[in-house]
């Protein structure tokens, strides 16, 4: 009974947040919000509302190929809201899975980010000396390559390292590894940033005072607090790590076209860019341009709403 | 009777938020005159600084004025757009902060910084900008002022530095300077020496200073009278000597109380209870009301008028100094 | 009876030297700021001792040293008997932890934003495995707010509520010794009241001695029975609050004394005190406050001068017969 009353009361006092109203005010963060949790939607429910399954060879019918959208095909008479590629698979199905791979990806590969990046920053802000100067120093260093280098660097040596007929099974993996490690140094430096300002608070001394370890002051008492800018970086590094999937993906480094990402469709689809199939490239390129800039979108509200200095 | 230098008449400033419209200076009227220093005093909050804000027309969007006149030497100022405001302030108002790094560029050195406001503000020439700036730095007591007029602001001492503003504020000779806590974020010894310089430039030029601050003692030395605000009101407007040692509103006497003095020793001090409610919360009648010990009905449903004391104006039905008057000739 | 708090011959030195490739490019040495040199004083039991100085004194640097938050560079500080920083008896470093706790200057930045009140009260005796049921509920009523308020968060309270706030964390580990920063700079005037009469409250109900740091004479001159004035680190004077009050021996004192605001001092004329604190990392030679001071002579340019006793007062001044 009173636990009921309570998350009430904390779901109330949730929508009358300063951050829920300037939401409700903001109307490219509420169109921005909805695109990508429709996609998002979109993306988890694929093998319900999916007409097809592009993945499974025995639902394909190459006689489909090349069929335009919403026009029935000339051999079979089925009809397809977006078309199909080459290999008779429907775009629109195919979309949907790649947008689960590429969202897979880009939360997998942030999530990892996050993980190296704020125990980095947290351990180089607090302990400072010389376990700053080498965690910063990598960073630095990491930052003079672009990362989508680190990334395929990463992706080059693992590829090296695992035995061809694991390679597909491994590529996704292999992706998240090489877009986290190439992402972790903003969310490193933000951190030690934060952590710095947080560490000289009288809160933190008053903590260290009572003779609290180095570990519970960090986790309890600072983690806390250098939270939000974590999470506007992580929702920018969102839409840049779906992106750099699908680079790499239409690089040829990424996903396999036997599962394909976004971008992996966007490299199928540019081939028949010329050849009048523009379907195929289209529908992928526009998904991934509304995913990447709703995500986008969002957080620049995101900072915008939760830094004071601007309010 | 002279037209006062700086006169403010029934000022409103409104802040509207999604809770409601704040009014974070409410209805407040005084005068300076020239060659006088008015104190504002007030606890964080009350309102002082925003009532100096709106003065100079830095009000941060969404503060506004909302009704009310400012007069600066009888022409209204209130209403003039950004840009002929930045033209009085500087030339004929100046302002001194309580960070001298916020109000100095720190890629210039003074000396460019106090030409170009001369050169913006009086029609002279380079080299009589540059005696002018000298003579400046020299009468606010920074020794050696042609040498140092090309060094940069990071290269003077927190005191030297507010001295450097301070002679920026008045190198364009203005008639009204707004200093707001100028000393604040200062040592003792030098706050001395600040306090003291303000008070000379104030009677040779014949400046009107609007001292904002929350230090009692600093206003009991420099100001002439003092202006008590208490959640954006104006509680009390009088002689400086006679506000402190005789208050009129209840809360200023409570403010003098609390206040430990040497001559009391170590006896427990008074206090006033609780604190200053926020501006969404203010209560109905006198917004000092909950806390003062001499409230009745009255005061906890009508804000009271603004009235002639003996002392000068006082918002309070009771004012003390009256009340005090009556049980003596009864 | 010994004193609760015995600092000797304290020394800190800090390095604000640029970082190494800095150095080695400009060529330039080393460069260290003594904030805390030679300093000794002795707190008794149940007495409220008070540092006062302005910025760059050291106050603040000696107060951190005595609760354990900084390191000393030498000398000696003990609580009961007890060095923080060179005790290796755990129970005993626990122990002298529980005894002294800290009151800081700014409330707004010394509650921990997302913590609710309950745990940040409760939580030096958490620290320490005891029992915290009800803790924060009587505490709070203590120091006069209520027992609802335990659920709350910080942001919900204004700065004189967090002071006391922060008073309630101070008292929870039931301790011997409070150490108050600056307690009541940040506050109001009229709130500021409220806060040293709490203060002085607690200390008869539950026999506390102070360390209380300030700039402010004023309050100073309330809450102390004896007071020291720092001046660029070192301990320049030292007497009983009526003593130091009525006849304060060093020019330093004598000077911050004529340059405080008073409130009494309607249109009061002093000729303003000359120059400015020195440099702390190239302090002037001899007695640091040798450039300012009117009574100055050669031997102070040349010989730091030492604490001797004058009656009831320590005075470090060549001048003082």
């Amino acid at each position: 009974m009173t636990t009921q009353k309570t998350s009430q009361s904390r779901l109330a006092r949730a929508w009358d947040s300063d951050l829920a109203y300037s939401f409700r005010k903001t109307p490219v963060a509420v169109v921005s919000a909805v695109i990508v949790l429709v996609l998002i939607l979109g993306a988890v429910l694929a093998p319900w509302i999916a007409p097809l399954n592009p993945f499974d060879p025995a639902s394909l019918n190459l006689m489909n190929g090349f069929t335009p959208p919403s026009t029935p095909n000339a051999f079979t008479g089925e009809t397809f809201v977006m078309g199909t590629d080459d290999q008779g698979r429907d775009v629109f199905s195919t979309i949907l899975f790649g947008m689960r791979i590429s969202l897979f990806v880009g939360f997998s590969a942030v999530f990892l980010a996050i993980i190296l990046g704020v125990t980095l920053g947290l351990l180089a802000g607090y302990l400072g000396g010389w376990v700053e100067t080498i965690i910063m120093r990598v960073a630095d260093i990491q930052l003079t390559f672009p990362s989508i280098m680190v990334a395929m660097l990463i992706f080059g040596i693992a590829k090296g390292v695992t035995p061809p007929e694991y390679r597909d099974q491994m590529a996704i993996w292999v992706l998240i590894l090489a877009i986290g490690l190439s992402d972790w140094v903003q969310f490193a430096r933000v951190v030690r940033g934060a952590t710095l300002v947080e560490k000289n608070k009288e809160y933190v001394q008053a903590a260290r005072l009572i003779g609290r370890s180095p570990v519970a002051i960090m986790l309890r008492h600072i983690l806390p607090n250098v939270l939000n800018p974590v999470l506007v970086i992580a929702t920018i590094s969102l839409a840049l790590a779906i992106i750099a999937e699908a680079t790499l993906s239409f690089l040829g480094v990424g996903a396999p076209p036997t599962k394909p990402s976004l971008g992996t469709l966007i490299r199928i689809g540019q081939e028949y860019m010329f050849s009048g199939e523009w379907w195929i490239l289209l529908f992928p390129a526009v998904t991934l341009l509304a995913l990447a800039l709703s995500i986008n979108l969002l957080g620049d509200w995101l900072r915008d709403a939760l830094n004071p200095r601007l309010r | 009777m002279e037209t006062p230098i700086l006169s403010v008449r029934n000022l409103v400033v409104e802040i509207p938020t999604r809770h409601g419209i704040l009014r974070p200076v409410d209805n407040v009227s005084y005068d300076i005159h020239a060659g006088e220093i008015l104190g504002v005093v007030g606890e964080s909050g009350a309102g002082k600084s925003m009532t100096g804000n709106a003065v100079i027309g830095l009000l941060n969007r969404p503060a506004h004025i909302k009704s009310g006149e400012i007069l600066l030497s009888g022409q209204p100022i209130h209403s003039l757009s950004g840009d002929a405001l930045r033209r009085l302030r500087g030339k004929r108002m100046g302002m001194i902060f309580q960070d001298p790094l916020t109000s100095l560029n720190p890629l210039l050195t003074v000396g460019e910084q106090l030409t170009e406001t001369i050169m913006e503000h009086l029609d002279v020439s380079y080299a009589q900008a540059l005696d002018r700036a000298v003579a400046a730095l020299d009468e606010v007591g920074i020794p050696a002022a042609r040498a140092r007029i090309n060094s940069y602001p990071h290269e003077f001492s927190g005191g030297m530095r507010q001295r450097v503003v301070i002679a920026l504020a008045l190198c364009a000779e203005p008639e009204l300077v707004i200093a707001d806590e100028p000393t604040t974020a200062l040592d003792v010894s030098v706050q001395a020496q600040i306090i003291a310089l303000l008070k000379r430039l104030c009677r040779e030029r014949g400046v009107a200073v609007m001292l904002v601050t929350h230090d009692m003692g600093v206003i009991a030395e420099a100001a002439d009278r003092v202006a008590v605000m208490y959640a954006g009101r104006l509680a009390e407007l009088g002689p400086v000597r006679d506000v402190i040692l005789n208050a009129d509103h209840p809360y200023t006497a409570g403010l003098m109380a609390s206040t430990p003095l040497a001559s009391q020793g170590q006896k427990r001090l008074r206090q006033i209870p609780g604190s200053m409610p926020r501006l969404g919360q203010l209560p109905m009648g006198c917004a000092f009301s909950p806390r003062c010990e001499f409230a009745q009905d009255k005061c906890k449903q009508d804000p009271g008028p603004t009235r002639e004391t003996c002392n000068g104006r006082a918002a309070c039905w009771f004012p003390l100094s009256s009340t005090a008057k009556q049980e003596a000739t009864q | 009876m010994n004193p609760i708090v015995k600092v000797e011959n304290l020394d800190r030195v800090f390095d604000v030297s640029k970082p190494w490739l800095n150095r080695v490019i400009e060529r330039q040495p080393k460069q260290f700021l003594k904030a805390v040199s030679d300093v000794s004083f002795e707190i008794e039991r149940n007495s409220v001792y008070a540092l006062v100085g302005e910025s760059g004194s050291g106050k603040s640097t000696i107060g951190k040293i005595v609760v354990g938050l900084l390191g000393k560079s030498g000398g000696s500080v003990e609580i009961n008997g007890v060095d923080l920083e060179t005790e290796t008896d755990r129970a005993k470093v626990d122990a002298v932890r529980a005894d002294i706790q800290m009151i800081f200057q700014d409330p707004f930045a010394s509650l921990n934003p997302r913590w609710r009140v309950r745990d940040i009260i409760a939580e030096p005796v958490a620290a320490l495995g005891g029992n915290t049921d009800g803790l924060a509920e009587r505490l709070l009523e203590q120091v006069g707010l209520s027992a609802a308020d335990a659920s709350k968060y910080p942001h919900e309270f204004s700065g004189g509520q967090r002071q006391r706030i922060c008073i309630a964390r101070a008292l929870a580990s039931e301790p011997k010794m409070i150490v108050c920063d600056e307690p009541t700079s940040a506050l109001d005037v009229s709130v500021q009241s409220q806060v040293l009469n709490l203060m002085s409250d607690l200390r008869e109900e539950f026999g506390l001695t102070y360390l209380f740091i300030s700039h402010d004479l004023t309050v100073v001159h309330h809450m102390a029975d004896k007071i020291g004035v720092l001046y660029l680190g070192r301990l320049v004077e030292e007497a009983p609050r009526d003593v130091l009050f009525a006849s304060p021996k060093h020019p330093y004192t004598q000077m911050l004394f004529d340059a405080a605001p008073r409130m009494d001092g309607f249109g009061r004329e002093v000729e303003p005190p000359k120059g400015e604190i020195p440099d702390a990392i190239n302090p002037p030679s001899g007695c640091a406050f040798h450039p300012r001071c009117p009574l100055a002579t050669d031997l102070c340019k040349q010989k730091q001068p030492q604490m001797r006793k004058h009656g009831d007062t320590r005075v470090a001044c060549h001048m003082v017969e």
